[in-house]
């Protein structure tokens, strides 16, 4: 198991340089500086600029200072705004979007897993194609799409609901469905085909054959084999909900980093958009390292590879 | 426990000594007369996309208390249906039983609801499953999976279920039983992870245990190794065993009596040495002659031209009768009726007929 | 067994040997089909499936005629015609600039069902190349190749994407380069899993020395069951190539008016939709997700229909 988690972790350190140097070239294969343009008469963003980039250093110098401030959580300054950094606005939007998409992710693990095993268990039944049917359609609309229908139908038209921001709970609920929903399909999708195949084993049909209870043989034999591939898809899952909050927050007017992000685009805020854009990639890595760390949990057969003892 | 004469090892008088002693010669001048389970005229039909299969079409036999009855056939040709059947585990609702019965001990197990039929599953009746790989479950330990049953069905502690269990392991042949309950499946090689099945299927001590093609998935001289635990078993317990297989290796080793099955029919069935030394259907003549005999050296095997029938729809005669060399027009238009040859030993037949046999003369 | 009594008026004529039957008995067996018109045959079967086809049909002929034969003028501003409903001359009404959302709509799709398209065609050239090496050579090369496959597959790929695409500017090249740098790579893994059985199969084949026969049975069978899973890759790609487009429009970094997509059209009908110009928004967000729906029960039906396991 220690091997596996330091294995995966530098994975992740390899893939969070990857996505650095990446930003960092991509950056610098821009005739010119990215911020020629916007040199403005502003001293303050100027001289952020040049403390952070270290503009007046060879490349290299300016690569290795650029990872030293990305190794201490420093991920530079905005043009637009002179006072505010990244750090700043990740400090004021973040918490506000890993609210959102926790709530999301909740909401969508917990339906997920239900409908795909209630589908799976009645086979062929009317469940199986009102959650199958509500799954393809959920895959195929967009989050940006839904969200709009919502507020359109049940804020406007029908004044049911707070139609934006995220001040109460009562406000959380149009986000979370519109974000919610996509992942619960797919959840629901892959937990219904990995439960039917788990179903046709024989180790279902020897829990059976013990006369176990159906709970029992669901929660305790099916399941937890069933939900080894949710597991493995919960990283691009997080992924999706997190470029998810992106257009969320924009419509429904959510004060979180994914807003700041989408306005940083359209400013061409470029320090802004690039700093964002590590944070977020070093985020989710380190998400998906979780993930890892938690499937070799699930499954014994990755814990203790190799000792394939026998008497 | 209670009435129930399943004796852990350490309890038994010279327990190493039964196992060296192969069972089977004590067992030789056996005869059984109870009657435990009762199949009866058992229809059972499965919906799929093509059509659907009749899989049993009339199945009746007899198990007696204590012996081993050996169903052999083709595979397709019911067996493992049958044993499905008498577990309660044939998949609804595409499986149906359209008729007929089960009755053990009296008790007819088609008419039990889920709940009841439970009370049966891994209590009573028990079962072996053919690849013991994929038998047990992955992700729990087999400490856990072997109380769960009786954890399940007896009111008993975790300690005194953690007890048994490791009792039982030690009878089945697994060394250091306490601390292989913590393992998982696979940290256990294959002949082990039989051994664990077969241990989960006896933990409540069960009347009768179903096994289903157990030594297929396994090779040759484990093969050998889970026969004799199987013997042992009875020995020790008086379980009643049906083995399904289509190896009849394993079946001169270990059955009393066998149940030859072809088309979702039992088409012949007999003590092992009425069924080996004079077979009278012409499939289980085919079948034996296909198999190698270590004292006919000289003598080629003959496999049994052409594939079973149909079972989408079965043909109203014989199902055997296309690949049967002594086919009559008879065999094709009706189904016949079964000749009782000794007080055990009975066929489906036009052959035991008389008109025929003055046709064929007598074979 | 069944113990019905003997029947006494059996003719004694039917008391015959026969010859045997052995050939009928064979003959029994339920035709194979190839594999091909099985799978096709099953694939209609799937109702969803061959509506989803359908759908695409249609939509591929409107997106290629429509804006052809239509006859509303999308490059210059209309204020005359500005923001009007649904009417018979114009079917899906206008925009705020007085063009035919209708026309727009068709426009729209070109350009979605190109990205999609072509993103996927790329996917599959690349995936070929990359898995192809990687499977075929196998050994270190493969190892390597996979560990690299392994770290780009944890690369969040609409993060890079939106990098690539402010750094190029929005255009329809810089979409579909940006789409593809990120999406081979699931296409390479499937390739290289293809690739691995082929060579399993080569050896048995050629161990079993089927002669000229070969070339038939990798045609007959082996390229039939590997291209499946590359062909329902293909067939997924498309709606998640759609969908990223509209996502990377909806966030500003879509391609601009007059020929818009999908996604830029509903961005751009955004801020109006409370002021009850649904039809801005309505009809790109339907053909999107009715596209995307299509693309996906037809994968899915494919999927369905081209796993030998599930033949039945």
């Amino acid at each position: 198991m220690a091997i596996y988690i330091v294995k995966r972790f530098f994975m992740m350190i390899a893939t969070i340089l990857i996505i650095a140097t990446l930003t960092f070239f991509l950056m610098h294969s821009i005739p010119g500086s990215p911020f020629d343009e916007e040199r403005t008469s502003n001293p303050t963003i100027q001289a952020n600029l040049e403390k952070f980039y270290k503009l007046d250093q060879p490349t290299h110098v300016q690569y290795i200072h650029y990872l030293k401030s990305i190794a201490t959580f420093d991920f530079g300054p905005s043009i637009k705004k002179p006072n505010d950094s990244v750090n700043k606005l990740l400090a004021r939007g973040f918490p506000i979007s890993l609210e959102l998409g926790m709530v999301t992710i909740l909401v969508a693990v917990i339906s997920g897993i239900t409908l795909g095993t209630f589908a799976a268990l009645r086979h062929n039944g009317i469940i199986d194609y009102a959650a199958m049917a509500f799954a393809v359609v959920g895959i195929s609309v967009p989050n940006f799409v839904l969200a709009t229908v919502l507020i359109q139908q049940l804020a406007v038209n029908w004044n049911l609901l707070p139609p934006a921001t995220w001040s109460s709970p009562l406000h959380m609920i149009l986000p979370t469905l519109a974000l919610a929903t996509g992942p619960t399909a797919i959840i629901a999708r892959l937990t219904r085909s990995s439960m039917l195949e788990v179903l046709t084993q024989d180790y279902m049909k020897m829990a059976r054959a013990k006369g176990l209870s159906p709970m029992r043989i669901v929660l305790r034999h099916a399941l937890r084999n069933a939900l080894m591939p949710v597991v493995t898809i919960m990283g691009t899952m997080l992924a999706g909900i997190l470029t998810g909050t992106f257009v969320i927050e924009k419509i429904f007017a959510i004060p979180g980093m994914g807003k700041y992000f989408v306005e940083s685009i359209n400013n061409r805020d470029y320090p802004v958009i690039m700093g964002s854009t590590v944070f977020y990639s070093a985020f989710l890595v380190f998400m998906l390292f979780l993930v890892d760390i938690v499937y070799g949990f699930l499954d014994p057969r990755i814990k203790l590879h190799r000792k394939e003892g026998d008497a | 426990m209670e009435s129930r004469k399943f004796a852990p090892i350490d309890e038994n008088q010279g327990g190493t000594a039964v196992a060296q002693e192969p069972a089977r010669l004590r067992k030789r001048n056996k005869t059984f007369t109870d009657v435990m389970l009762s199949v009866r005229d058992l229809h059972v039909s499965f919906k799929t996309f093509g059509g659907e299969v009749q899989a049993l079409r009339g199945v009746s036999f007899d198990l007696y208390k204590g012996e081993t009855l050996a169903i052999v056939g083709e595979s397709g040709c019911g067996k493992s249906v049958t044993a499905n059947t008498i577990m309660g585990l044939i998949p609804k609702p595409a499986g149906r039983i359209k008729n007929g019965n089960v009755l053990f001990k009296g008790k007819d197990l088609t008419k039990l609801d889920k709940s009841e039929m439970r009370k049966v599953q891994g209590v009573d009746i028990s079962m072996i499953f053919q690849d013991p790989m994929t038998a047990l479950n992955p992700t729990l330990k087999i400490g856990e999976q072997l109380t769960e049953g009786l954890r399940t069905h007896q009111k008993v502690s975790k300690t005194e279920a953690r007890q048994k269990a490791i009792k039982l392991l030690e009878v089945v042949g697994i060394p250091n039983p306490e601390e292989r309950m913590k393992q998982y499946p696979h940290q256990f090689s294959g002949g082990m992870r039989q051994r664990i099945v077969i241990a989960i299927a006896l933990i409540c001590e069960p009347e009768l245990l179903i096994a289903d093609e157990p030594t297929t998935a396994l090779d040759v001289t484990i093969q050998a190794q889970i026969l004799e635990l199987f013997e042992e078993i009875q020995e020790r317990t008086g379980v009643s065993i049906i083995l399904i297989t289509h190896d009849l290796g394993v079946v001169a080793k270990i059955a009393d009596r066998i149940a030859v099955m072809y088309a979702g029919k039992v088409i012949e069935i007999g003590e092992k040495r009425e069924v080996f030394y004079s077979p009278q259907h012409p499939y289980t003549k085919g079948l034996l002659a296909s198999v190698p005999r270590l004292d006919l050296k000289e003598e080629e095997l003959q496999p049994i031209e052409g594939t079973p029938p149909d079972l989408f729809a079965p043909p109203i005669g014989c199902p055997f009768t296309a690949r049967c060399p002594f086919a009559m027009e008879v065999c094709d238009r009706i189904y016949p009726a079964t000749t009782g040859l000794s007080a055990t030993h009975a066929v489906d037949c036009w052959l035991q007929d008389e008109r025929a046999k003055k046709v064929f003369g007598h074979n | 067994m069944v113990s019905h009594q003997q029947n006494v008026q059996i003719p004694d004529e039917w008391f015959q040997q026969k010859g045997k039957d052995a050939e009928k008995a064979e003959s029994v067996v339920r035709p194979s089909l190839s594999y091909w018109k099985d799978a096709w045959r099953r694939l209609r079967k799937n109702k969803m499936a061959m509506g989803g086809l359908v759908f695409l049909i249609i939509l591929t002929l409107f997106a290629i005629f429509a804006p052809i034969l239509s006859p509303h003028n999308i490059e210059t501003t209309q204020y005359a015609n500005q923001n009007l409903p649904p009417s018979s001359t114009h079917w899906f009404g206008t925009d705020d600039k007085g063009w035919d959302v209708f026309t727009r709509t068709w426009h729209g799709a070109r350009v979605s069902l190109f990205v999609g398209v072509a993103a996927a065609l790329i996917d599959f050239f690349i995936g070929i190349i990359y898995g192809g090496i990687s499977g075929y050579k196998g050994g270190r090369t493969d190892t390597i190749m996979m560990r690299i496959i392994e770290i780009l597959y944890g690369l969040p790929h609409l993060l890079v994407v939106i990098l690539l695409m402010v750094i190029m500017g929005p255009s329809l090249t810089t979409i579909i380069v940006a789409l593809t740098i990120t999406g081979w790579v699931g296409m390479a893994r499937i390739v290289r899993g293809q690739v691995l059985q082929i060579k399993n199969y080569e050896f048995v084949t050629a161990s079993k020395s089927f002669g000229a026969k070969t070339p038939r049975i990798i045609r007959k069978n082996l390229l039939p069951n590997t291209m499946g899973p590359i062909i329902v890759q293909m067939t997924l790609t498309v709606p998640s190539a759609i969908f990223a487009e509209a996502f990377l429009s909806f966030i500003g970094l879509g391609i601009q008016a007059p020929v818009a997509s999908w996604g830029v059209m509903a961005n751009d009908a955004l801020p109006v939709i409370l002021s009850g110009h649904w039809w801005r928004l309505f009809f790109p967000a339907f053909f999107i997700s009715m596209t995307m729906f299509a693309f996906n029960v037809l994968g899915d039906g494919m999927q369905d229909a081209l796993d030998p396991k599930l033949r039945g």
